[in-house]
């Protein structure tokens, strides 16, 4: 790169973060710490059932067994100090913890927040058509587009409320796809979740809108566990949005989130993503530690599950959203742009795993490294002996700019089917300066350039955004790629 | 600006790429309205002075002036050369994959608009405007929502040059053996794109190595590039004449005004 162009790049990565503020709302926490107790605590304050209590305690008991037997993952190519899991506080509720009916009873200054988010919800409603269930701290305060849904049978809104209303689909489904021993971080989140969103459309249904969650950690030194469960019955769809930004902190802040998608037959799910949190400052102080497991079951015949993610932000990211192929015929694909910066780390990528016959999966990564900043790609292909036919098809490409930046690429497959079709391409490149002259000649600013180069590279990932969440998506690459660009 | 001054004025030029010197005290004077055509043999340093004029960071100019306009070209960023009114047809142009022709010459065209005080072109009003232009170089359509230049042949890559300089409608163009392994179609396309820009408020250096092009773009003035400095100039006539002859008779002792 060249001289004028990393002068550029070093101006623009040194603005600070553009949502770093702290909204100045009295929250309802619970002392530091993990131990039943907490986990009694959460329950009783969400007026959960005892069968969600024994199940969270159950996983609490998986946990510590785990932390004693010190099998915290340690694989991903991401370092960081030990989080001590004593000092983080495990429930944080904005006190105004009321049923609301319209936007107008709700925080004013919640609202304002929102707004500086880009969010406003006043405006999401009136123009977008998207239903918005947004998460603050770890309580959902406002629900929109609730009785539209609900005339079709669709059940959408904070986990919480799902718990009271629907408890027995809860019951059938909640850690059916991630157990509560899969892994450390599930084990942890199943004991302290807090709340998280959940959606269930029913039989033959086509859910008319975007379902979308806007989440944002707010409360200092507040772990957020965020629990979601989507479930499309037979023959439905649905195309949820999550995005994410949190306000700006010293204090690394702990994000283990458990996504879980069950698709029945012929269903098809689309769960898009984009998450710009705090990413840290440029030596890499601060910033959110994002530790998710994100799981999709195609359990019916014929059924589809599609991810699609733009991930800008964190300190740390450690997220492989899967799909269980176990429907014949059921069809995984997983879009993924991760961009890192600075200081950032990022260890994403999926799982494909082909049991039903003639599964069908595609893998279209690219991940963008930029600054000191360490960007892995870890994919997992494996094809069961009885998925007669089964084909994967991944692409992983790597786009590096300036030269102390790093990309990695971890494929593993595992094919225990001679009839089945793997395939798996990889690519490096860097930003040319030829590019770059060449886009100045045509009248075009350098930072123009490098954000129109970045997009073309992304735009195969791009395109499976909702149009709404596209063009956000683009902005935030371009706004990323100024503020981390490096 | 008045008609007295010139297009382009360099003077005493000297340029280096890494440790090499490349112009060592070029002199040219494009007239408002003229075709200059240049000439010269492999590494009497052509390119690098279209890249000079574009601003390519790479080159490093060490003494002497351009002014474009009557205005220091040399301290203008290449954008801003851009939306001045510069265009460079690059002889090897780039591919940028994903991102669409029609997009980036939008943009492109957009950025000079404002620049100038005009309104932005919209989306149908840029494809109306450019469609007319796809026709005047046979541009494929198909062409226009692709990357810019992925998987084009060389001679579509050509093409997209000549084409988005029709965009463009630069003040002073410049082409950069754009004719070079091009067949006899294309290379109408090429001169037909130079002519349609005649005017007698713009110019036009057309950067070549065969004598074929400038059958087809009849220059006002050809140019011979001899190790860095101009070292012949005549009219049209003088292509022809370099055609049969080659460039050694002109290649005598250079090296005594070399070094400044």
């Amino acid at each position: 790169m060249t001289q004028s162009s990393d002068a550029m790049l070093e101006k623009l990565a040194n603005r600070d973060y553009q949502y770093g503020f702290v909204t100045d709302i009295e929250t309802d926490s619970a002392p530091p710490g993990l131990n039943e107790d907490i986990v009694r605590l959460i329950s009783a304050k969400k007026n959960e059932p005892q069968w969600l209590l024994d199940w969270r305690l159950k996983a609490l008991k998986r946990f510590f067994e785990m932390l004693e037997n010190d099998t915290e993952p340690t694989w991903a190519k991401v370092h960081y100090p030990k989080i001590n899991f004593q000092d983080i506080i495990y429930y944080s509720a904005p006190k105004q913890a009321v049923k609301i009916n319209s936007l107008d009873e709700i925080d004013p200054q919640l609202l304002e927040t929102y707004k500086k988010l880009g969010i406003s919800l006043n405006e999401q409603k009136r123009m977008n058509g998207v239903a918005v269930d947004a998460v603050f701290d770890s309580v959902s305060v406002a629900t929109t587009f609730k009785g539209e849904l609900e005339k079709q049978g669709i059940i959408f809104g904070s986990f919480s409320e799902a718990v009271e209303r629907c408890p027995e689909l809860i019951q059938q489904y909640l850690g059916s796809v991630v157990p509560i021993s899969d892994n450390f971080y599930a084990a942890l989140n199943s004991a302290v979740f807090t709340d998280g969103s959940f959606a269930y459309i029913p039989k033959g249904v086509r859910c008319p809108m975007e379902l979308s969650t806007y989440f944002r950690i707010n409360a200092a030194n507040t772990g957020q566990f965020e629990r979601t469960l989507l479930i499309a019955d037979e023959g439905a769809y649905v195309s949820y949005l999550e995005g994410c930004t949190a306000p700006m902190r010293d204090e690394n802040q702990l994000h283990a989130a458990v996504v879980e998608l069950i698709a029945l037959d012929d269903a098809e799910i689309k769960y898009s993503t984009v998450q710009n949190w705090y990413p840290g400052n440029k030596d890499g102080v601060g910033g959110i530690y994002n530790f998710v497991t994100k799981r999709g079951a195609c359990r019916g015949k014929r059924s589809k599950i599609s991810w699609t993610q733009v991930e800008t932000g964190s300190a740390i990211t450690w997220k492989y959203p899967s799909c269980i192929l176990q429907g014949d015929d059921s069809v995984g694909e997983f879009y993924s742009v991760a961009m890192t910066n600075h200081m950032q780390q990022a260890d994403t990528g999926t799982k494909m795993i082909h049991i039903g016959k003639r599964t069908k999966s595609t893998i279209i990564s690219k991940g963008i490294s930029a600054g000191r900043s360490s960007n892995a790609y870890r994919g997992l292909v494996r094809i069961q002996p009885g998925a007669t036919g089964a084909r994967n098809y991944s692409q992983c490409d790597s786009l590096l700019l300036g030269d102390r930046s790093s990309a990695h690429t971890f494929p593993y497959l595992e094919v225990k089917n001679a009839s089945s079709t793997v395939e798996h391409e990889a690519t490096t490149s860097k930003i040319e300066e030829d590019q770059l002259f060449y886009c100045r000649q045509r009248g075009i600013s350098e930072e123009d350039a490098i954000s129109m180069i970045v997009n073309g590279f992304c735009k195969q990932v791009l395109r499976q955004l909702p149009m709404e969440f596209a063009v956000e998506a683009q902005a935030l690459l371009g706004l990323s790629l100024e503020g981390s660009v490096g | 600006m008045d008609n007295a001054t010139p297009m382009l004025e360099v003077k005493g030029l000297h340029a280096r790429v890494g440790d090499a010197e490349i112009l060592k005290g070029l002199d040219l004077v494009v007239g408002t309205g003229e075709v200059h055509a240049i000439m010269g043999p492999n590494g009497s340093g052509k390119s690098t002075l279209a890249n000079v004029l574009a601003g390519r960071p790479s080159v490093e100019v060490t003494a002497g002036s351009v002014l474009y306009q009557g205005r220091d070209l040399l301290e203008l960023a290449p954008e801003d050369r851009a939306k001045e009114g510069i265009f460079l047809a690059f002889q090897y142009p780039v591919e940028i994959p994903g991102v669409s022709n029609a997009y980036f010459m939008k943009a492109a065209l957009n950025a000079a608009r404002v620049h100038r005080g005009e309104e932005e072109l919209d989306g149908m009003d840029f494809l109306e405007f450019a469609r007319e232009k796809m026709k005047l170089v046979e541009f494929d359509e198909a062409l226009l929502n692709r990357g810019i230049n992925e998987g084009f042949s060389g001679g579509e890559k050509k093409r997209n040059e000549i084409f988005q300089m029709a965009i463009l409608e630069p003040r002073l163009a410049v082409l950069d053996e754009t004719d070079s392994g091009l067949d006899i179609d294309a290379l109408q396309v090429v001169a037909n794109g130079v002519n349609a820009l005649r005017a007698p408020d713009r110019s036009a250096i057309v950067i070549t190595h065969y004598q074929r092009l400038l059958d087809h773009v009849v220059p006002d003035f050809v140019h011979v590039l001899v190790d860095g400095r101009i070292a012949h100039s005549g009219g049209s006539e003088l292509a022809h004449e370099l055609e049969k002859k080659g460039y050694s008779w002109l290649e005598v002792a250079p090296t005594e005004a070399a070094t400044p």
